[in-house]
Order: structure tokens, then C-alpha cells, then sequence
């Protein structure tokens, strides 16, 4: 097995990814619209609300708007790495799971590119966001948006690893409901997506703890550092300590010998 | 290593929670040679193709594809093999193209050699006018005969078919029973095929019969009606499952 094999493996596997999103209209209309609406709606609302003090990575008061921004960048992320998770579960119904598992490639391999696809995917929608954000007089510093780049490829490997990690424990599509409930709104809602530590640290001090040692706290932050041409080492720390547990989970979840699927009888 | 054997299949044996799905299965298959797996409903055909397929581990017994055991040796193992689902396992919003580029770049192949071996694999099943629609307005003949192309483009030396023909009407049917027959004799390809319709086997081909994990009766179309003392297949088959009709 040459290294040619892998390069063009793992294109394939992104192209399709990729191709599959954009044509799918509707998946992409839904994943910018959601994020959209937090910003238009929600962030209007409670602007007047919530006053915010000067914090690192800001130089001067912001709007509620701009302090979002970064969180529904994670939120983007985190659906994403959501949405693949439920893309697996139902080719592994479907059987289309099985055409790339039975391909002459390890399995970790064939994972981790199935995660690139879904990066690939998710930092396509946060930079249509950030277009339309823009036009919203939500503006970084221009080397912010390349500077993001970086991040938003760690935040998506790891939020898509816990994407491949739960994917490899459900058993049915409908399972997926509880994943909503029990993953995704307490990660969003128990994280510095909408609200700073300092400030939720006034109104519930364990509600602040949990925040703080949420992965998805510290991909936001990773991300609005970035945006700001900032790099927050501790949140890189652990975005990167979390991508490598999900990841080397997932890939266990998924081996034959050792993982779920002798027990859920299918690939 | 045996030069044509393509596989070889020896003690395998396979639980699930304690119950016995397959026990002790041995048997093999040669280059060029057609060879049926008959079995209820139940009998252990779907675990077996999952083994074979490195799906599920191999914990009892051995399994190897061309020399190479699917557990020491997995990807070369992988290599060697073509496989035909029971279910679809196509991308129905791709075209026929993409979602055979999709299997070539799985299989390393470049795009040269990809869209040539495409175009011959698509050719041979009357295809090739069809490669740039979608699935999803394909009928299920011609689904079926995009997942055989697929199965082929990378040349393997087995080619596992799980009821690949079942839904199909008959003109379909008949066309994919002669195609894969005909391959082959042409191509010196190993086919293992899992079935419930009798009327696929040729009197030439091989019969493994399958049933509640154990193999009843393996050899050609004679040997096994010879040891059943029968002389259709559907009364071997009804006298070796103890009343189960195929």
C-alpha cells in the first residue's frame, strides 16, 4: 500500500463529502440559517440585557453580537460534527458504511479522512457566515479571518471526533434524538458560546466550572482568540488533548476485534 | 501459498451473546469457479459474508483471501475482494460516475487507469450511456448491475454476491446469472454468491449448503445431489435443512 493510494483515498473521500454539501441545498441553507437567527434574534435581544466588560482577546466594550459571534462559529462546528455523526449512523444502516470499510485501508485512516471531510464541510459554513456576519458590522481585524483558519480546523477535528465517537455507540437512527438532549444543547448552553465565565460566575458558580472544563468552552475560545489574531495556548492544550481521547476512542469503537460493532452486528 | 485458491476457509466458528451462528465451517473456492452458498433464512450466510469481509473479527478459525489471512494481512486480504451487498450500498444523490470514482479512489486507482477500467466495466453491462445519472433514477436492475461494475473495477480475484438478485424481475435476474457466470470462466474470478433462488445455480457450478451455522453438504451440483440421493436441487436442499424449502 503506497502512499499514493492513501493521498488519493482520502480525496475521495473529502471530495464526496464536499460534493454532497453543496448540492444538498437545503443542509446548507439549514446550517447557516440556524446560527443566523441566533445572531439576528437572540443576540439583538439580549444586547440591551447583558452588559459586558473589557476581557481579553477585547481591547474595547463590545456589542452582545460580536461577543457571540465565536460561539455560533462553535455552534456551526459542533452541528456539523453532529450531523456527520448521524450521516455515519445512517450509511451504517443503510449499508453504505460498508463500501468504505471493506476498502484495503486501515480503519483509522478511512476515520480520520471521513473527519477531514466533515472539517472541510463545517470551516465552509463558518466562513459563509462570517461573509454574512460582515455585513452585519460584526467585523475582526482582516488577518483575524485567516489567523481563524487554523483553529477552526482543530475545533471541527475535535468536535467531529465526538461526532465519529457517539456515532459509534448508536445503534439506530432513532437513537439520535437523546444525542440533542444529552450532547449537544448542555455543551452549547454550559459553554462561553453565549455567556462570559465572569458573568455566568455571578448568577452559578458550578454552572461556571462545568463551563470552563467544557471542550466546547475551550474551542470557542480557541476560536475567538484567533479571530482576534490571538493564540490562547490553554485552549489549544486541551481542544488538542480532547481531539486525540475522542479520536483514539472512535477508532476503537470502530475496530472489529475490540469495539461496538461485534455487539451492534454491522458496520 | 496455493496459486488459485481464492478462498480458503477453515474451522470457522462465530457466537453471538453464546449462541452459535456458524460452527466449524471449512470449505474453499478456486479461481473460476462458481460457488453457491444455500441456507435458510437464519443459517448463517450474513455472518459468514460479515467475516469474510473483516466486519466483524474472526475469532475462531481462519479465513484467507489469495494467501493472505483477513486478520494478520487485512488490507492485502481487502484488496483481492469484491463485494456485492444484499442491501444497496450506492450514494443515491451521485451519479453512476461518482460513485464509481468514488470506489477507485478507495481502491488507490488513478484517474487514468480509474475512468478507463469505468468505462470497460460499465460497457460490459450495457451501463456506459447511463454513467452520468443519478442512482436515484435507476431502476433496481440497474442499480444492481452499477454495484456489480463497482465490485469489478479493482480486478479482484473473489467476488462475494449476497443475494444480489433478490427484487429483481426475471429478464434482470437472468441477465446478471449469466454475466457473473460468464466472468467467470473469462476472468478466472472466485465467486462466492448467497442465494434462495435454485434456478441461478449452473449444473457446473459448486454448492455449499449452510444450515443453523453448520455447512450440511459441500461439493459440485452432482456430488451433493449424489450424497442427498436426489436429483433436483430444491429436494437436496429440502432434504439437507430437514424441511426448510429454499
Amino acid at each position: 500500500m503506497n502512499m499514493l493510494h492513501y493521498w488519493r483515498a482520502m480525496w475521495g473521500i473529502i471530495g464526496r463529502e464536499l460534493w454532497r454539501f453543496i448540492t444538498q441545498r437545503e443542509r446548507f441553507i439549514s446550517a447557516l440559517v440556524r446560527p443566523l437567527v441566533w445572531l439576528f434574534v437572540f443576540a439583538a435581544g439580549f444586547r440591551s440585557a447583558l452588559g459586558l466588560a473589557i476581557t481579553p482577546p477585547y481591547e474595547t466594550y463590545i456589542l452582545y453580537e460580536v461577543y457571540i459571534t465565536p460561539g455560533l462559529i462553535g455552534m456551526i462546528q459542533l452541528f456539523n460534527g453532529m450531523q456527520s455523526s448521524l450521516s455515519m449512523v445512517y450509511d451504517r444502516e443503510m449499508g453504505s458504511m460498508r463500501i468504505l470499510m471493506v476498502s484495503p485501508l486501515p480503519r483509522w485512516f478511512l476515520l480520520l479522512s471521513k473527519l477531514l471531510a466533515g472539517t472541510g464541510v463545517s470551516i465552509l459554513q463558518v466562513y459563509v457566515f462570517l461573509v454574512v456576519a460582515w455585513f452585519y458590522d460584526i467585523h475582526a481585524p482582516w488577518q483575524g479571518y485567516l489567523s481563524i483558519l487554523p483553529a477552526l480546523i482543530l475545533s471541527g477535528l475535535m468536535l467531529g471526533a465526538l461526532g465519529l465517537l457517539l456515532s459509534s455507540f448508536i445503534k439506530q437512527l432513532e437513537n439520535f434524538a437523546g444525542v440533542m438532549n444529552f450532547v449537544i444543547f448542555p455543551m452549547f448552553f454550559m459553554s462561553t458560546a453565549l455567556y462570559p465565565l465572569w458573568k455566568m460566575k455571578e448568577s452559578s458558580v458550578p454552572l461556571s466550572i462545568i463551563a470552563q472544563y467544557n471542550p466546547f468552552s475551550q474551542a470557542v475560545e480557541l476560536i475567538r482568540f484567533a479571530l482576534y489574531g490571538q493564540f490562547n495556548q490553554t485552549a489549544f492544550i486541551y481542544v488538542f488533548v480532547a481531539f486525540l481521547i475522542f479520536m483514539s476512542t472512535a477508532i476503537m469503537g470502530y475496530n472489529p476485534s475490540k469495539g461496538m460493532m461485534m455487539k451492534k452486528g454491522g458496520a | 501459498m496455493k496459486t488459485d485458491l481464492a478462498l480458503s476457509i477453515e474451522n470457522l466458528s462465530f457466537s453471538y451473546s453464546g449462541k452459535k451462528a456458524l460452527d466449524q465451517v471449512s470449505f474453499d473456492i478456486h479461481s473460476g469457479k462458481c460457488a453457491f452458498l444455500l441456507g435458510p433464512n437464519g443459517a448463517g450466510k450474513s455472518t459468514l459474508f460479515s467475516l469474510i469481509t473483516r466486519l466483524y473479527d474472526t475469532r475462531e478459525g481462519r479465513i484467507e483471501l489469495c494467501g493472505f489471512d483477513i486478520k494478520q494481512h487485512t488490507q492485502k486480504a481487502l484488496a483481492k475482494l469484491g463485494v456485492v451487498f444484499q442491501q444497496t450500498t450506492l450514494d443515491m444523490d451521485l451519479t453512476v460516475m461518482q460513485n464509481l470514482r468514488y470506489h477507485t479512489a478507495l481502491q488507490g486507482m488513478g484517474r487514468k487507469q480509474a475512468l478507463q477500467c469505468i468505462q470497460q466495466s460499465l460497457e460490459r453491462l450495457s451501463m456506459f450511456d447511463r454513467r452520468f445519472e443519478k442512482i436515484r433514477q435507476l431502476n433496481g436492475g440497474h442499480r444492481r448491475r452499477v454495484e456489480i461494475a463497482r465490485a469489478l473495477l479493482h480486478k479482484p480475484a473473489l467476488l462475494l454476491l449476497d443475494e444480489p438478485t433478490v427484487g429483481l424481475d426475471v429478464p434482470s435476474r437472468l441477465a446478471i446469472v449469466e454475466y457473473v457466470h460468464q466472468l467467470a470462466i473469462d476472468e478466472k474470478l472466485a465467486v462466492l454468491w448467497a442465494s434462495h433462488l435454485i434456478d441461478e445455480i449452473y449444473p457446473d457450478d459448486h454448492l455449499i449448503v449452510l444450515h443453523k451455522g453448520q455447512i450440511k453438504a459441500k461439493g459440485t451440483v452432482n456430488e451433493v445431489l449424489g450424497i442427498t440421493n436426489t436429483s433436483i436441487i430444491q429436494d437436496a436442499f429440502y432434504n439437507l435443512t430437514q424441511g426448510v424449502r429454499a
